[in-house]
């Protein structure tokens, strides 16, 4: 399963992760800092990850769909 | 043994400055077209590909600045060359050179200001403007030659100190000598000393681009070279990297002063001339200079004791010398092409020690030799 | 227990303080992830690397990465950038500007560097505000809208950057915005290799003070603004003038071959110099 992880220390709380993840997989949590809510329906698209203007998280994703996706499939 | 004759060559004022350049290994011009500086830009965009170097006409003086700065970052020894208006459009990238100490030359050949003034007449007018037109408290090296072979010697010295301190050099030079033709014997090549900016010596990841080594001119290696850093006109901490704190942003601007103010008793150039036993000394830079070299003469050959000091530094102002001459001499005459800039510093060093007497012009025409020796005249007693 | 890293971090400055200094859900830092990630992608050396900013908040980009890098003055980035490329052609060289820094007090720089055609890839981060000084109209800030130095309507109509610089000769001229990161990636890596002057505009979000005038109220709702507002350069071909009216054309709007200057010079050096 991929693993979506985030720095809160260089989180500026922006809500972009959160509104653009194509399957719902964020939310804000009582802080507002976004937190995963549903891990299993992440795809491992990146797409919270390249949006994030301050570099706060990473998807750490899996053998098999690091195969298929992420910016270097579209090389 | 066959003894070698140097040939005399006949060169332009202009055109000495740009051999001067090529000696010290300027290998990169970026200009403006503007009389009465514009032979320096043609000659370059002749010469540079001959020598490897790169020239480039610029869409104005600001872009021609900054491009020479980009090329010494990179590298290569840059300079260009302007007049009034050109000059004051320089300013901005004068205090950023300053600031990020960058090494590279401006020749700002003057004319008649402000504004577009007289184009292109003659003037002094730019004294003050090369000591404080870039806003903000920053050091300064201006030279000023007054023939056709100090406006070459003194290119190269522009490189050399421009080099040795990290720092903008500026030429000041008025459209005689920049236009003036003279017969001189240029020196060969490898007879001059080239200085050559501080390179660093520890590997890339122990360098810290602005840490003092003691001497004030941290080493600075060219973009490419594998020592990456940061380069910013803000004020910055020794890496390089914006700061305010007050312990950082103090001593960085002491440290700009301090590396070229620490070095001033090396940095009093004259030129002398009948002045051991002066009552009263002209002191004079550029065309003027000349003038009051004849009339000096003129009056010794009448009986006066009259002296000369021809000034070939403007700034860092040669207190040293300049004071020298004020406690030995009981008055001292200033005459310049303008309504008076380094008289003001001379009267700054004088502290009432002796008469300043100003003798000003600011039609466009040289102070004639006549006109000194008229002026000695009066005030000898 | 973290398996990979950020990829961005193999390119901060280690002895940076993080976070940056942009506000929350600024563009600047998507761009500039972006940037870096199209950098690894291609293998450059970062000693072969020199990124060169103006002033405002898209000039404190550089600092934050192990580059070569020059923070210069207000607008005139591509002239020490032009300097550098042509000192040594060996490097490459990138310019990253904002709106009001690339053309109103760099627009004499812009239209030059492009007509000149230097080999320097430029990236235009384009919000419609002068962001660092507080708000006010920039070039690219919309007729009619109210800004700090527009209290009663901006009187002034917005420049189209991309035309600009096509107008002016840029051989490659582009535009995405930050919410179609996967198209600014293809864009970046485009400009990056392109022999001359390449130009990006990034349209991106100032949250903090273009926010209001656009009547968007978070940067969530200028991101979405943006992908909702952009058109490709292939439908707008369809389009009229009339039905792009305030939309954003995003793709590759010209590319074209024109031998460099910095090419030309290279000849000239052969044929003249003797040395």
């Amino acid at each position: 399963m991929n693993k979506v992880e985030i720095y809160r220390g260089w989180c500026k709380k922006c809500d972009i992760c959160i509104a653009f993840c194509p399957q719902k997989v964020l939310e804000a949590d009582e802080e507002s800092y976004p937190t995963v809510v549903s891990p299993e329906k992440c795809t491992g698209c990146l797409l919270c990850e390249m949006r994030c203007p301050d570099f706060a998280i990473v998807v750490n994703k899996d053998e098999e769909s690091r195969k298929e996706t992420g910016p270097a499939a579209g090389k | 043994m066959r003894k070698v004759v140097k040939k005399q060559v006949l060169l332009q004022g202009n055109e000495a400055c740009v051999e001067g350049a090529l000696m010290a290994g300027c290998r990169f011009y970026a200009g403006y077209p503007i009389t009465p500086a514009t032979e320096i830009m043609e000659i370059m965009a002749e010469k540079m590909p001959e020598t490897g170097g790169v020239f480039i006409q610029m869409e104005d003086e600001i872009a021609s600045l900054g491009a020479v700065i980009g090329a010494s970052l990179a590298g290569m020894k840059s300079m260009t060359a302007t007049s009034g208006p050109g000059f004051s459009l320089m300013q901005e990238h004068i205090g950023f050179a300053g600031m990020a100490e960058v090494p590279c030359v401006i020749v700002d050949v003057m004319r008649a200001g402000p504004s577009t003034g007289l184009p292109t007449q003659l003037s002094q007018g730019d004294v003050m403007q090369a000591r404080w037109g870039t806003h903000g408290d920053h050091p300064i090296i201006v030279l000023a030659p007054s023939s056709v072979y100090e406006f070459f010697e003194l290119t190269v010295q522009a490189f050399n100190l421009s080099e040795r301190y990290r720092t903008p050099v500026i030429l000041l030079v008025d459209e005689v000598v920049a236009h003036m033709r003279e017969g001189v014997i240029l020196p060969a090549k490898n007879s001059l000393e080239i200085e050559e900016r501080p390179h660093p010596t520890v590997p890339p990841e122990w360098y810290i681009p602005y840490a003092d080594p003691g001497t004030g001119v941290p080493p600075m290696p060219a973009f490419g070279d594998g020592y990456r850093y940061h380069v910013t006109g803000l004020y910055h901490d020794v890496r390089g990297y914006p700061t305010v704190r007050t312990d950082e942003v103090e001593p960085l601007i002491h440290r700009l002063f301090t590396k070229i103010s620490k070095d001033f008793d090396r940095l009093q150039w004259f030129d002398a001339f009948e002045t051991e036993d002066a009552r009263v000394t002209v002191i004079a830079y550029g065309c003027v200079a000349r003038a009051a070299h004849r009339a000096v003469r003129q009056a010794r050959e009448k009986g006066l004791k009259v002296g000369l000091i021809k000034l070939k530094i403007l700034w860092p102002f040669m207190r040293r010398t300049i004071s020298g001459i004020l406690a030995n001499s009981q008055k001292v005459l200033v005459p310049e092409l303008n309504v008076g800039q380094i008289s003001r510093e001379v009267k700054r060093v004088n502290e009432s020690r002796c008469e300043v007497v100003t003798l000003n012009k600011v039609d466009g025409t040289p102070i004639k030799p006549a006109e000194i020796l008229q002026k000695l005249g009066e005030i000898y007693s | 227990m973290r398996q990979t890293e950020h990829l961005v971090h193999k390119y901060l400055r280690s002895s940076k303080r993080f976070p940056h200094i942009w506000c929350a859900g600024c563009g600047i830092g998507i761009f500039m992830q972006a940037l870096i990630r199209v950098i690894d992608q291609n293998e450059y050396s970062k000693d072969d690397i020199v990124l060169i900013s103006g002033i405002g908040c898209s000039g404190r980009l550089p600092v934050y990465v192990d580059f070569n890098t020059l923070h210069t003055t207000h607008g005139r980035a591509l002239t020490f950038a032009t300097g550098i490329k042509l000192a040594n052609p060996r490097l490459k060289v990138i310019t990253v500007m904002g709106d009001g820094d690339a053309v109103a007090i760099g627009g004499n720089h812009f239209i030059h560097a492009a007509r000149r055609n230097v080999e320097i890839a430029s990236f235009v981060l384009n919000n419609s505000v002068y962001g660092m000084t507080g708000g006010q109209s920039s070039p690219t800030t919309p007729y009619g809208v109210i800004t700090a130095s527009a209290p009663y309507g901006n009187l002034e109509p917005d420049f189209d950057i991309c035309r600009l610089a096509e107008a002016a000769g840029a051989v490659f001229v582009a535009r995405a915005t930050v919410y179609h990161t996967q198209l600014l990636d293809r864009l970046i890596d485009k400009a990056l290799k392109k022999k001359g002057a390449a130009v990006v505009e990034v349209v991106s979000q100032c949250t903090t003070y273009a926010g209001h005038f656009l009547k968007l109220k978070s940067p969530v709702d200028m991101m979405k603004w943006q992908k909702n507002n952009s058109v490709t350069v292939e439908k707008a071909k369809q389009q009229s003038e009339a039905e792009l009216e305030g939309k954003i054309v995003i793709g590759v709007l010209v590319d074209r071959e024109r031998p460099s200057y910095h090419e030309q010079y290279q000849s000239l050096l052969a044929e003249k110099s003797k040395i």
